[in-house]
């Protein structure tokens, strides 16, 4: 599982470090680097393009984990050059953004899009499964989330836009529920498919959503 | 009250339905015109909602146009633009005018229309807005609150015969069947073995069945609805018949495929009645209705 990002185009960028002078560039050492968006090799390739809009790269750093709560101890690390940069250049997914956000004094900018937590079906090769919908329903779909698979949502059979398994806004994407009939029928349990789902309860946790684990924090199991 | 067109429904007429599109924009006359063109020659006329997702007038706003012209109307209403909430609301609305049908559609993703950065809600699916309505004709909203007052409509629902794979439409057209759907129209016909097949699977519930019929207007229309259309194939003689067409000639070939393919359904018995789709021809469905003997 990893969060899956794509930089922004390098003239966007240009736009949010217009009142900046010294940028720092923060990288990450786990999805970024998995998705090659922000390693090594992408925080570097960075530092010359802010040097090429007549900036000063005063310093960066590559977090293990960018996201995790080691991440301000690693931060605290680098304090001379970063104390000194106007800005953070974040190459990482949102949470790690966020991470940066919260510990440093400073504006933190970041230089990619969050699309998706994307499952890893080979090399390189991402793939939404999951909408974290608190509702799961995969033990009745033969594995596969209909809310997340299918573009529309749907919970109750393929619309009328599905055509030779494939779905009509993308002739390369599986139509979900093709999919999921296909597995029902193959285990022999297509009497799954035909009960019509009630509709989804969209606030099974309140937006914004957040969990305590007080166990888990008090280093107790649970 | 009981709609009139589920009178039709009831009766062992061929029944004859058309759709048309609200304007994109407040200049309604051209639909008027088509209304007041149709409005003697069918059961009932649909209004489109967003059709391809394309923003115009509401569908309301265009089924009251025809009921305020005194034809029986049909309201198409997508999931695509609304929630639960909304949907409700313009049901009561619709029952409030005396709209008394409703067509009850998924509808097209936003993606593939002129807003294509809108928000799809498909808060409910068409199968769970078939239930919503007999929800609230039991006079609970979808909440389990009290209607004072309630609604009534009769239901209808669509199917794509050419589906690839079939089987998994079958599936939802049971659904559709079990939560209150008491007729189907169908995507377009052009392959009556193909459909024929269809109906023998669908013959066992007791609901009406009204294959759709598209007016081809040219070659490239043809085609295009051949390569692009999800479940739709037009046979290869009837695309060599179009392309053999000559110029100017395309659309009188196509309503004479289309009249037709009416012609034998009816004559076969194959299914309960037909729902004619001329997208920009409204002008030419009555010829084509007089040429199928209807």
């Amino acid at each position: 599982m990893k969060s899956i990002t794509k930089a922004k185009p390098l003239e966007e960028l240009a736009g949010y470090l217009e009142p900046f002078n010294r940028i720092y560039i923060l990288g990450c050492g786990t999805c970024a680097t998995m998705t090659g968006t922000g390693g090594v090799d992408q925080v570097v390739q960075m530092k010359e393009h802010v040097q090429e809009m007549n900036k000063w790269v005063t310093g960066w750093l590559v977090m293990p984990t960018a996201c995790d709560e080691m991440a301000p101890a690693d931060m605290e690390r680098a304090a001379g050059n970063l104390d000194y940069a106007d800005c953070a250049l974040a190459m990482s997914c949102a949470m790690g953004v966020h991470r940066a956000a919260e510990s440093l004094q400073k504006p933190v900018i970041p230089a990619l899009d969050t699309l998706f937590v994307g499952l890893e079906e080979e090399p390189g090769h991402f793939r939404e499964v999951c909408d974290q919908c608190g509702q799961c329903v995969l033990g009745e779909t033969a594995g596969i989330c209909p809310l997340t698979a299918c573009h529309k949502g749907l919970l109750n059979g393929p619309c009328g836009g599905t055509d030779g398994g494939k779905c009509e806004v993308d002739s390369d994407r599986d139509c979900a529920f093709t999919v999921i009939y296909e597995r029902l029928k193959a285990q022999g349990r297509l009497d799954l498919m035909r009960g019509a789902r009630s509709p989804r309860n969209y606030h099974v946790t309140l937006s914004p959503r957040r969990a305590v684990f007080n166990d888990v924090h008090d280093g107790r199991l649970p | 009250m009981i709609s009139q067109f589920s009178r039709y429904l009831d009766s062992d007429e061929f029944v004859v339905t058309c759709e048309i599109g609200p304007p994109k924009g407040t200049n309604t006359e051209p639909m008027e015109h088509h209304i007041d063109l149709l409005r003697d020659r069918v059961h009932a006329i649909n209004v489109t909602d967003h059709q391809g997702s394309v923003m115009r007038l509401s569908s309301i706003a265009g089924a009251l146009a025809v009921k305020e012209r005194e034809a029986e109307p049909i309201l198409q209403m997508t999931c695509r633009d609304r929630n639960r909430l909304a949907l409700q609301a313009d049901l009561l609305f619709a029952h409030s005018r005396g709209l008394s049908n409703v067509l009850c559609l998924t509808g097209d993703a936003v993606v593939v229309g002129d807003h294509a950065e809108a928000k799809d809600v498909f808060d409910l699916d068409s199968v769970q807005l078939l239930e919503l309505i007999e929800t609230m004709e039991s006079g609970r909203d979808a909440a389990g609150g009290k209607l004072n007052g309630g609604v009534q409509f009769c239901r209808g629902a669509v199917v794509t015969p050419g589906a690839d794979p079939l089987e998994p439409q079958l599936i939802k057209y049971e659904m559709k069947v079990e939560a209150g759907a008491e007729f189907f129209q169908t995507q377009a016909v052009f392959d009556l073995d193909s459909f024929s097949s269809f109906m023998d699977k669908v013959r066992q519930y007791e609901v009406k069945v009204l294959a759709g019929i598209l007016v081809l207007t040219s070659y490239r229309m043809a085609r295009f609805v051949h390569n692009n259309l999800p479940g739709i194939r037009v046979p290869e003689p009837l695309l060599q018949e179009m392309k053999a067409a000559p110029k100017g000639e395309g659309l009188s070939t196509g309503m004479n495929i289309a009249a037709r393919t009416i012609a034998a359904l009816r004559e076969k018995g194959m299914c309960d009645g037909v729902h004619v789709m001329a997208i920009n021809a409204e002008e030419a469905v009555p010829d084509i209705l007089d040429a199928a003997g209807l």
